[in-house]
Order: structure tokens, then sequence, then C-alpha cells
């Protein structure tokens, strides 16, 4: 497949863009790969990239119960940054800022990965400490931080609410100006075409209903709905479905739970926010989309759910912690809101391992957290699958951490998935 | 989602507060330290019928056991938790 270039664009205008090809081929299970790959979301894809660009493992297999980018991938608020303190996260989520800084050329497809920055909101001295700590570690990771003052945070954010009668008045905030925003759809199809074109076959409408192992117990396949197709290997990049699809390995407990996670886009306006606020006295965050609409979060809703739907108190909390940071917002319509299902793990922090059975590899945990991870989990994934062991960015994300006292809280909630 | 408390009738979901899964129980103070473990951490964490606590925290305080699908949301039998489980008043069990 051709190269996107802008040649290739004035080309194709000038013969009436009937000469475009799809990103990716519809590709039939072959009966057999190296890797398997189940879950076609954004950190599946780029795993099956990584594998073939780094590790020189083209023969591999990328299934997709669904389509490309119906999941998570496609339901987020978009958001990147690596404001992490904890010595197990700081570098990985910086690696993966890092990959997003190269990925559109590195993927010669536009991701639109925008550095506009991320600035948390502080509302008191004490957590205008917090947040010097926190950008302190962050510095000391070599991860740009700034601590913005009261005035500072005014001009940066003009449409902001800073006055002293605000419900939670701002006492400044914490800034990380590499972070910003990306267009999450281009993100899986960027992924999709490059793992394609370096033979990967992205296989959609395939969904894996139990595992195959040898006399030894090693997995050597899937049972899918198309048929078995047998691997050396097999790694797991489901998101919220890690529950349902380790059971049909045989695991049935795991430390995580799948909770739903709400997201909001307002009718398009004109540029208003040119950057990524998150409110610290309640927990919102919101950004504008390069189409004009505000996109919005805020907490998960807080019980176990798969529904890929929310309730009303949560929609009613954001809304009004939106309307307390820019009261200017209150007469926007909303146009839509979605849920997603997140895997919530026991410390908040991801599992990226080789196991938990001989020939399996598990990718799980992301939270809410997984898009701005999707290219450096993809490519830590992919290296352990090509090395039988953890890169030394991912080795913390273990399984086994939870057993052994190495749990990475970065919030201190404790072991309730429902409160990271 | 609505919760039908058994003292105080039914009531929306912003009134309680989730406990979590019902159905981990807590080891013997003595048990080993990976019996432990796989009780704070390990869940089954079901598509589908699911056994919860919740509390109804702006509302009579109770701890409720709720038995809830993860997939429809829809719930199917509300009690009372603890020693006094079965006792609840006129609400009876949840739709």
């Amino acid at each position: 497949m051709a190269e996107y270039s802008v040649f290739s664009l004035i080309g194709n205008a000038l013969t009436g863009n009937r000469r475009w090809k799809p990103a990716w081929r519809a590709a039939a299970p072959k009966p057999t790969y190296d890797v398997i790959i189940v879950g076609g979301g954004g950190h599946g894809l780029a795993t099956a990239y990584y594998l073939a660009k780094e590790h020189g493992i083209h023969n591999v297999a990328v299934l997709e119960r669904g389509y490309v980018g119906g999941g998570n991938v496609g339901r987020n608020t978009t958001i990147v940054r690596s404001n992490y303190m904890l010595p197990g996260n700081a570098p990985f989520y910086e690696w993966s800022v890092k990959l997003w800084e190269g990925l559109s050329a590195d993927l010669n497809y536009n991701v639109m990965f925008s550095q506009r920055g991320v600035l948390n909101l502080a509302h008191s001295p004490a957590q205008m400490d917090a947040y010097a700590r926190r950008g302190n570690a962050m510095r000391l990771f070599g991860i740009d931080a700034e601590l913005l003052d009261r005035a500072q945070v005014a001009k940066f954010v003009p449409s902001l609410d800073v006055s002293p009668d605000a419900r939670f008045p701002v006492a400044g905030g914490l800034l990380q100006r590499r972070g910003g925003t990306a267009r999450h759809d281009a993100v899986a199809w960027g992924y999709a075409r490059g793992a394609d074109r370096r033979g990967v076959d992205i296989v959609e409408n395939c969904e894996v209903l139990g595992f195959l192992r040898d006399a030894s117990g090693r997995i050597v396949g899937v049972e899918t709905t198309r048929g078995e197709i047998r691997a050396g290997k097999v790694g797991v990049a489901v998101a919220g479905s890690t529950g349902e699809v380790m059971r049909r390995a045989g695991i049935e407990r795991l430390p995580i739970e799948s909770h739903v996670l709400q997201a909001f886009v307002s009718e398009p306006l004109k540029p208003v926010l040119d950057t990524v606020v998150t409110f610290g006295a309640g927990h919102l965050y919101v950004s504008q989309s390069d189409k004009g609409g505000l996109v919005f979060g805020g907490d998960i809703d807080g019980y176990n759910s798969y529904a890929q739907r929310g309730n009303l108190p949560v929609v009613e909390d954001v809304a009004s912690l939106l309307l307390t940071m820019f009261p200017a917002y209150g007469r926007l319509k909303l146009l839509r809101s979605w849920g997603g299902i997140m895997d919530m793990s026991m410390d908040g922090s991801p599992i990226i391992t080789t196991g938990p059975l001989p020939g399996l590899y598990l990718n799980a945990g992301w939270c809410y957290g997984g898009f701005k991870a999707t290219p450096a989990s993809g490519w830590c994934f992919a290296w352990t699958i090509a090395n039988d062991r953890p890169h030394d960015l991912n080795a913390a994300y273990s399984l086994d951490r939870f057993h052994r006292g190495r749990v990475i809280d970065e919030r201190g909630a404790g072991p309730v998935p429902w409160h990271h | 989602m609505h919760i039908v408390c058994p003292f105080c009738g039914e009531r929306s979901v912003a009134e309680f507060s989730y406990e979590g899964d019902a159905t981990v129980e807590r080891p013997a103070l003595d048990a080993s330290t990976e019996d432990w473990c796989a009780a704070v951490y390990d869940r089954v964490n079901p598509r589908g019928p699911h056994a919860e606590y919740w509390q109804h925290s702006f509302g009579c305080r109770a701890w409720l056991r709720v038995e809830r699908d993860t997939l429809t949301h829809r719930i199917s039998g509300v009690r009372l938790a603890g020693r006094h489980a079965g006792t609840a008043g006129p609400a009876g069990q949840g739709a």
C-alpha cells in the first residue's frame, strides 16, 4: 500500500478520490501463526505493529470480536500525559509520550497528537504542596512539569473561573506542557494499517471461545467463531473483557474488576479551550476536540458493570463540576455520551506480563488510563512476547505483585478498584 | 438504577455507596498469607449475576446485599447484610 503524502493527496484529489485503497486487508485467519494477539483495540494493534517492526515477527494475527476501533480505543477522552510520581509508572508513561511525539511520522498516519498541555488544578495550599512534590518527582524522572500560581493559571486558561468567589477557588496548578490530546480513531486505524503493511493479519468479527493446549498444558492456540487457530504464543489485550477471556483459559480470578466509565461531548464551539484541564476538588477532565466539541469525563460509576452505559448521578456530577470550573459553558447542549468498560486493577496500575500460563501473555488492568499508554503498552508487550520476559519499563507491572506486597498505588487508595 | 432498600423503599442509586463483591469470604485470622492475598486482591468479576454489598449512606445507613446483573444492571434481590439478614422491614425484596 502506498505511503500517504501530500503528493498522494493531490493525486487522489485530481482523480476524484476514487483510487484510495482500504487501509488494511480484511484478512481471513490462517491455520497457524507465530503469535496471536487477542483483542484488536489500540493496545493489541500496537503490540502487533511493534512485534513486526521491532522484533521481525511478521507472522502475527490480531483477533477482534467486533471491529477495529469499536471498543475502548473509540470510547475515551483522548488525553495523553505522563504526570506520574511512582518509579514503576513514571518511566513507562514517559516512554509512551516519547513514542507519541514521533507516532504520526512512524506510522505514516496523522494521529493528530497535539501537545496543548495538561493542567491539574489545585484548590488549597496543601494541594499545591502535593503538586510541588509530584512535579519534583516527575522532573527527577526527566519529565517536564511546571507549578503555576493562580495568575499564571488565569493567563493559561482565560475562560476558567479563578475568582475568589468560586465554590473551590483556584490556588494554582501543575502543568505538563508536553501532554495533550490525540485523535483516538486515527490511533487505531494507524496502528492497524502499520501492522497490516508489515504482514500482520487483522481478523475482525472473530471471537475467541476457548484456548487450545498441548499435553504439557501449554497454550498452543485458540478456538474461535472462525475456527481453530494455532500459534506459538498467544497474547491477550482485551481491557474490560479480561476476566471473561481469561476464564476461557481456566483462570477464574484476577486482581481486576470491570467498571463502567462515562464520557461526554458537547455541541461544537469556536476555539475556546486550547489545553486539557482537570479539576482538583472533584474529578473532571475537559478538553476541546479539533471539531470543536468539549470532550469531558469524570469518575467511573463505581459498581461492577459490563453494560457500556452508565447512570444519571455521574452525568449530573460531571456536568456540575464542569460548570463550577467554566460557568460560561452553562448554555451548551450535550451532543453525545457513552460508556466504556474499564479493567480496574486493585492498585490502579496495569499488568504487562508473561503468563499466567505457559504460552500465554497478559496485558490488562489499564483502569481508565489506557489510551495514553497505547504506544508504550504495545511496545512493551511486544518486547515481552518476543523475549519471554518483561522489559525494564514493564518489569514492575507483574501479575504476582499483588501477592508479594509490590503494588503500585499512585493514588494511595488501597485494594478498592472503584476508588482508583 | 434504583435500589429497593428494605427499610426506606425504592431510592435512587445516588443515595447508596458501593461496597464491593459480597462473595469474598474473609479468611480466618490465622489463615496463610496466600489466602489473605487472594481474599484482598483476587476477584471473579463475572459478566452477569453478581452478589455485592451496597450501603444506604444517604438514607438509613444499612448495609445491603444486592443481587445485580453486571451486564443489564437489573437487580433481582436486596436483603439486609450481616447478622440481621432476613429480618428486614416491610419493603422486603427489591426488583
